[in-house]
Formats: structure tokens, sequence, C-alpha cells
């Protein structure tokens, strides 16, 4: 019996991996060849995909962008045996882009059966929740604060002073809410968690739960992930069907813990914290002023430990193999590792976890290896649409929180967009303000009204206004929607902006002294 | 279902509207049934729920994904933000209103058969452009890929099951 994988994430069925497991069946029954079809995770190649695996003595050779028209083809080659084929990418653990990754939160993406439990247990799933079970809720706390785990969403606030805060309140009800509103143009991690592992964020809101004392957990997911969210469902009857979930967590009477899938409905601004709790109380996701912040008053008032999905999905490995284990990865206070997601214009997209101080550069070169086009790569959008354009000058600064501050930079949700030498800067700061006046809430007016005067005035720019005033103008109104937002939607659009007015002034049509003139 | 009982507003609001469901969850459930929320529903529905029409309004129209009409037989989902618009959207945008006569994001007339919609994001940015058609997920979508999609999905639509 051979045994065939092909991946269900929505890369893979995007490009037609169920027309492609229908081909490999049909074509082995015609052989009369007995394999077993798993329908695994993605290995975060997704360049290669659909990639099928198939397990040999060697290990799991891998066929490379496997259409259903190859497979006759790839079976008279010796598929079962990994037999020799243009598409033959050898072994997979082999290849340099993934075995020198430093996979932590995605150790078994792409190994196991994302909806098999077995599998889960067997490639070390429930060691964490295990460990966080015998540890008093405090010291499970203190534990997540040595870690030096902080939110991958991209606010980057310590995990563990949050969790802690939530477990100080009195309150009859705490919830966990995981936001899975990853709406970032250029991320996709959160989405390779939940098709591609999801038992581990289940793990990683167990362990929450156990350690503040909350109950009720909700998993609010993007209503574009539709397959995130089919896979959830079955992977939580699942766990609760196998007594992970209801009064007794895992058997212990000590514990109880109900959790959710609920859905979102389009609106970008849902991934901020507040705006997303607004929305899963069923009303429209407004942003509510802080204080107070959700851990004190979060879901229906009441205390709420708030993480997304990637954090939530690094508990687990952080309780299985104690906190000094993950701590010992990273620089300075961005401790462990983080899963960059390259993506754009770029030759071998998809994920890529590596500790923190890595930089831009390696990225884009030894695992992007350049862009899809061909053309020089020219300006890298680091931190999703509110995030910074990076220019080649830019490239060599490790990957650390503090060190992308210090140039006005965000890792955010560590999604990297690269744009080649036919990019128009201009255009693209000119859709960043668009976005902002699509998506803006319209609480406060800064981010409502400045955003649609942003595009106003980069339009003006474009069409030949490269006045000083023109420029000022669009300076001043960034300097107030930074200063004067209510969150970062309308805080953080003038980064795009301003990056590109800083670093590709040409793009505007203007001389780069003027520009500098203005800014003095 | 009967298409007049489905469209029955009380029953329809009743049907969806169980204990613990938040206003959002229901809209969700009544799309997933009709592809769209009728208006008729707002007012049932605020009355369920102890709300103002206007909470409920808010609610619809606040949220992208929900639409008051139904779908057009044929509708094309393409993402247009930064990752696609670095493989070439907005091209692909271009050939596509060319190839189909509509325009995106352009109010439909009940009855047409296209409709072209921008979204932001569908977690293909490794493998962009993105877009979905007929809520199939598709990546790495060229003009000719688009062409050859585009009319499979037509001609399912004119021969019906």
């Amino acid at each position: 019996m051979t045994r065939i994988y092909v991946p269900r994430d929505s890369s893979a069925l995007a490009l037609g991996a169920d027309a492609l497991a229908q081909a490999i069946e049909a074509e082995a029954a015609r052989r009369g060849i007995e394999i077993e079809l798993v329908r695994n995770g993605t290995r975060g190649l997704l360049w290669l995909e659909p990639l099928v695996e198939v397990a040999t003595p060697e290990g799991r050779i891998g066929y490379a962008n496997v259409e259903a028209a190859d497979v006759a083809a790839l079976f008279d080659a010796g598929l079962a045996n990994g037999g020799e084929h243009a598409s033959r990418v050898g072994v997979v653990d082999e290849i340099p882009y993934l075995k020198q990754q430093q996979r932590l939160t995605f150790a078994r993406i792409g190994i196991t059966d994302p909806l098999s439990i077995d599998d889960y247990v067997a490639h070390g799933g429930l060691e964490g929740l295990r460990r966080a079970l015998q540890t008093d809720g405090d010291a499970a706390c203190e534990a997540l604060i040595e870690s030096g785990l902080r939110g991958r969403g991209g606010a980057a606030f310590p995990a563990g002073i949050k969790w802690r805060t939530v477990r100080g309140a009195k309150a009859e009800q705490k919830y966990i809410v995981c936001n899975a509103d990853e709406g970032d143009s250029g991320t996709f991690s959160d989405r390779l968690v939940m098709e591609s592992d999801p038992y581990m964020l289940i793990e990683g809101m167990l362990i929450a739960g156990v350690a503040t004392g909350a109950t009720v957990g909700y998993i609010y997911v993007r209503s574009e992930y539709p397959h995130a969210i089919a896979t959830l469902e079955t992977a939580l009857a699942r766990a609760r069907a196998a007594g992970w979930l209801g009064d007794s967590v895992l058997g212990s009477s000590a514990h109880r813990f109900e959790l959710f899938v609920a859905k979102g409905a389009g609106s970008y601004v849902c991934g901020e914290e507040t705006a997303l709790l607004e929305s899963l109380e069923g009303k429209r996701g407004i942003v509510r002023a802080k204080p107070p912040v959700p851990a004190l008053a979060g879901l229906h008032g009441q205390p709420t430990v708030i993480n997304n999905v990637i954090t939530l999905a690094t508990v687990p490995i952080i309780f299985a193999r104690g906190a000094a284990f993950y701590k010992d990865f990273g620089m300075g206070r961005s401790r462990g590792t983080l899963p960059f997601q390259l993506a754009g214009n770029i030759k071998r997209g998809g994920l890529v976890e590596l500790a923190f101080g890595v930089t831009l550069r390696e990225l884009l070169d030894e695992y992007g290896g350049g862009t899809a086009s061909g053309r020089p790569a020219r300006a890298v959008q680091v931190g999703g649409p509110l995030g910074t354009y990076l220019p080649d000058s830019q490239w060599d600064i490790p990957m650390d929180y503090e060190a992308y501050a210090a140039v006005g930079a965000v890792i955010g949700h560590g999604g990297l967009v690269v744009h080649d030498d036919t990019s128009n800067l201009a255009e693209l700061a000119q859709y960043a303000m668009h976005f902002c006046a699509l998506e803006s809430c319209g609480k406060c007016t800064p981010c409502r009204i400045g955003s649609t005067r942003g595009v106003e005035v980069i339009a003006r720019i474009r069409n030949g206004d490269t006045s000083t005033r023109q420029v000022q103008l669009l300076r001043d109104l960034c300097d107030t929607m930074v200063s004067g937002s209510l969150c970062a939607m309308g805080g953080m659009t003038p980064y795009p902006v301003m990056s590109a007015l800083d670093h590709f002034p040409e793009d505007f049509g203007l001389a780069d002294h003027a520009t500098k003139a203005a800014a003095a | 279902m009967d298409e007049s009982l489905a469209m029955a507003p009380d029953q329809l609001v009743q049907r969806h509207a169980q204990p613990g469901r938040s206003l959002l969850a229901i809209l969700h459930a009544i799309q997933d049934e009709l592809g769209y929320v009728p208006p008729r529903a707002v007012e049932p529905l605020a009355r369920r729920l102890n709300l103002s029409r206007a909470e409920v309004h808010g609610v619809i129209t606040y949220y992208h994904h929900f639409r008051t009409q139904p779908l057009a037989p044929v509708t094309v989902q393409l993402c247009r933000a930064e990752a696609c618009r670095s493989m070439g959207t907005e091209a692909l945008a271009q050939h596509i209103e060319g190839h189909t006569g509509c325009r995106f994001d352009a109010a439909h007339e009940p009855g047409a058969t296209v409709e072209l919609e921008s979204v932001y994001c569908l977690g293909q940015c490794a493998l962009s452009p993105a877009m979905m058609l007929n809520g199939t997920l598709h990546a790495r979508v060229s003009p000719r890929k688009f062409d050859a999609l585009f009319a499979a999905a037509g001609k399912r639509v004119e021969v019906p099951a």
C-alpha cells in the first residue's frame, strides 16, 4: 500500500487539488495500484502547490505544481515509488527553503492530516495542555510572560500580561476570543493554522481558559475564509467528541470550556480588537474607545483575553517545551519565532518561520528567490496595508519590533508584499487612502474624513499639482491622522503613504529635493 | 423550498432567529439560505430582537458581505489588494471588464447575468492574483485562465440542472 498526500488547504484547492486527488484515486484504481490517499495540510511551500507527496523508504518525495491532467504521466513515471519526473522535487524535508526554517509554531503543518486527532497527538499535540492542567493558573500566566511571547496580530503586546490581567479580574464570566480576522493583504499564516493544524489553535485557547479562568471561547473568522471556517467546525466537533471541551477539559473536572466559531462579514476594521468584540456581539464593527481595555471589560463587558491566531497557536509549544526553550530564539525584546509570509511579486512565495533577527534581504533572496516577474524588486511593504514601504536601503535591518519601530516601520503580522520596478508607489499610496476610506468604521473624524481627503490630495499631486503647498497639505493630513485617530486604521494608513512619498518621490512626479524641503 | 414561503419575512426570521444567536449570525443564516437578506426582513428582525429598524439596517449595510438583492448567476469577486496589485490585478480587472462588458462594483440591474465585485484579500497572497467565481476560489489567475473559467461558468448557468 502506497501512501500519497494531496493537500486540502485552500491554496491547493484554488489550484485544483480536489480534481487532482480524484484523478489520482481513479488512475490508481485503473492500474490496480493500492494507495491510501491522505489529504494533508500545506507545507507552506506555496509556490509548489499543488504539491503531491509519496511516502517512500527515503522519505516523502514531492511532485510540484501537479495538475489533474498530469496524473497518468506521473503514474507512468513511477509515482507510486517516487519515480523520476520533471515535476519531482525530491525529499520535501530536504528542500532548503523548508529545512533551514525554525518551525516551532508550524512544526506539524503539512505533515499531518489536519483533522486527525490521532495524527495531532502522535506529533506532540496536547502535551502543552496536559502540563497547563497540572499547573496553577498564576504560574501559567507567569510562564507565558517569561517566554517573552508578544501578540502576533501586530500590536506586539506581551501576551502573558494580558492573561494575568484577565486572571486577576473578578467576574462571573470571562472569555477567550481568538482574532482570526486576518484581513491584511500579504498575510495568510492564521489561515494556514486554521486549515492545516486547527487542533493547535484549539489547544492554545484551552490553555488560555485554564490559565485565566475563562470558560467560553470564540474564534472570530473572516467570512472570506470559508475553508478555514469549515475545517475549524469539523475540528471542534471532533475535539468535543474526544472530550477536550465541555464540563471537564481532558477529564479534568476542575476546568470546563466551550468553544465556538463566529463568522465575520467582510469588514477590515473588525480586525481591531474592540471592533471585533462589537461585531461578535452582533453589532456594527465600530471601534470602542480605550480604556477600559478588553482584559477588564471586553466581550459583553466581561474580562476577555483577545489574542491573534498565531499568538494562541504558539502557546502549546511554549507549555510543552518550557518558556526558556522558546525564549532562546529571537533577539532583544522580540523573543521566539515569527512566521513570515512571502507574498506578492515573489518567485517562491510561502510561509517562512524563523527567529526574529533575520533580515528582509535574506528572506527575499535566500527564501523568496527574487521576484516572480524576474525584474528587480523595488519596494517591500512589511506588515500589511498599514505597514511601511521599505526601499532597498532598509532591507538589512534585522526583523525585530524595536529595530523596525526605530525607522518608523512595523513588523505587524509578518506579511511581506514585494513590488518590482514597474510599480508606482504614488498609486499605491492613493490606494492606501482609498482602502481606509472604504473600511473606516466612521467613529473618528481623522480617519473617516481624512482618508477621503487623502485620496483627493494624492490624486491632485499625481495629476501634476506638485507644488510644495499640496505636498505639505498631504503631510499635515497624515500627521493629523496619526495623532488624532482612535485606532490603527486611521492612525497607520499614513505609514504606507508617507514612506512612499519619502522614499519614492519620483513616482509622485516630485524631484527629491522638493519633498525633503517640505519635510523640513 | 417554495420560493414564496422562503421569502415570507416572518417565517424567515422565525426560522433563523434562534435564542442566543446574534443579529450578525442570524443575517448570515438568512443569507446562506436565500443568497441575500431581503429588506422586508428588517422589520420582523427588529421586532424579534427588540432593536430599532435603524439598528438592523445599520448592521446589514455596515458589512460588505451582506447583500440586499440576489446574486447575479455569474459573480466574480476579484481581489484588488496590495499583493494582487503587485501581480497585475488592475490590468486583469480591465481585461475582465472588457471581456464581460460589465463594470466592477456598479449597482447591477435586477436580472443582470454577470456581477463584478472588488474584494480585499482572499488570503492567497503568495499565489496572486486571486478571485472567487461563484464562490469557488481560484489563484494565479491570468486573463486566459479567467476567460476559460468564465466561459465554463456561463455554460453551467445556461443549462440548468
